[in-house]
């Protein structure tokens, strides 16, 4: 245990492993690890960023979700409305139609029988004045006696 | 061992292992062992360190890489949490005395007569030198021109930063008008002062040196006197040791972050 030379030869190492190191070694790695512990924040702090846009985003996908819900909704609501009032409109067209035509049927057999019933009397008219020549066995006078004819006729 | 004489042959067998080997006389006798161990342990360190700053990524680092990192980080931290002041110095200085001097320490942990007698074996076939005439001694912190060169040189930076920053006259006032603010007191004062400041670079390289000292003495006793029972009990004291390799390791660093910040704040 004795001190000598060695310590200075030691002291010169010393300083020049200090220097060697403040000089080569350590703004080097302290920079990297610095540069990256930067890179690492950045990183975090994007992904964050991210995570929150995407929160945002799917918040609204779920808002025009739910709207394009309530639009389809609407539509086939208005379209059922409107395929109900068309039905119903038909429905109704149809009604009408026929009771016309039903009532376009009555009158025409109406008519018709009117028709044939003035025929017919015209007929049971001129058989009756055919009868009553034949009865009377003379020619009745047909303009003298159109009374008594159009009398028998409204008889009958 | 044989009984005769066996206190005379273990005490000169510690004795070969605590002797330095020395190149030339007086003051001017250095220690080569010690140079040679802590200086090609110092190239270990900046050279394997410099190996990561010259090709440092900030992307994914290395499996190295990430070792040094750890190592940088945990200085860093250290001195960011310790010294407030702004230095380029304090962190990289801080880096080389932890990492040095763990280097150094952790020479301890090789069995205590391998490179000694690998060292006698080249001096004998290498230089024709009787092998019990080669001394190496191998774990440089156990010299104490080890530990004071490390704690002078912190002690000269904790001068310069007292100066630097409090400038002369502040350096002093520290030392005369510290505990007792009057002026009758003030050689006092400067006695208790002067007293303290010399302390810490002393304490801080007797520590180093005691406890790295005892520890391979230990380790010499035990391979020199136990016989086959060493092979366990180096084992368990290996283990023990391994706690105060790092420990004085980070100690040493600790206080030089502490004493360089004390001697770098306004009181």
């Amino acid at each position: 245990m004795n001190i000598n030379a060695t310590l200075l030869g030691e002291l010169i190492a010393f300083i020049f492993f200090v220097w060697f190191c403040m000089k080569f070694v350590w703004p080097p790695i302290i920079g990297a690890i610095e540069e990256r512990q930067q890179k690492i924040a950045d990183g975090l702090a994007a992904s964050e960023r991210g995570e929150k846009d995407l929160e945002l985003a799917q918040v609204k996908a779920t808002d025009q979700l739910k709207e394009a819900k309530a639009q389809a909704a609407d539509i086939i609501e208005q379209a059922k409305k409107r395929g109900s009032a068309i039905v119903d409109e038909e429905t109704q067209r149809g009604h009408s139609e026929r009771e016309k035509i039903i009532a376009q049927g009555f009158s025409e057999i109406e008519a018709e029988r009117n028709r044939t019933k003035e025929e017919l009397r015209k007929q049971v008219a001129a058989l009756a004045v055919a009868g009553a020549e034949k009865i009377l066995e003379r020619e009745i006078d047909a303009a003298a006696q159109s009374d008594i004819v159009a009398k028998l006729v409204a008889e009958l | 061992m044989a009984d005769t004489g066996g206190e005379q042959t273990i005490s000169s067998y510690i004795q070969h292992h605590l002797t330095n080997a020395t190149v030339g006389e007086g003051f001017w006798t250095f220690h080569i062992d010690t140079l040679a161990w802590s200086i090609v342990l110092g190239f270990v360190f900046i050279l394997s360190f410099r190996s990561v700053a010259k090709k440092a990524t900030t992307g994914v680092p290395g499996k190295w890489q990430a070792f040094v990192e750890i190592v940088v980080d945990f200085v860093n931290d250290t001195v960011k949490s310790t010294y407030h002041g702004k230095s380029e110095l304090i962190a990289p200085l801080a880096l080389t005395i932890f990492v040095w001097v763990l280097l150094m320490n952790l020479m301890d942990l090789i069995p205590v007569d391998f490179l000694p007698w690998f060292a006698g074996q080249i001096g004998y076939y290498g230089f024709g030198v009787d092998p019990h005439d080669v001394y190496m001694k191998v774990v440089p912190t156990t010299d104490v021109n080890m530990t004071f060169a490390l704690s002078i040189g912190v002690f000269i930076l904790m001068i310069f930063y007292s100066i630097k920053i409090k400038g002369v006259g502040g350096f002093l006032k520290e030392l005369y008008a510290h505990p007792f603010n009057t002026p009758w007191l003030y050689w006092f004062n400067f006695l208790l002062e002067v007293v303290a400041l010399f302390a810490k670079p002393l304490s801080l390289s007797l520590r180093l040196f005691g406890n790295l000292y005892a520890g391979e003495l230990i380790f010499i006793l035990i391979a020199g006197t136990m016989g086959l029972w060493q092979l366990p009990i180096h084992f368990i004291w290996a283990a023990f040791h391994l706690l105060i390799i790092p420990l004085q390791a980070f100690i040493f660093m600790m206080l030089t972050i502490v004493y360089l910040s004390l001697a770098s704040e306004e009181h």
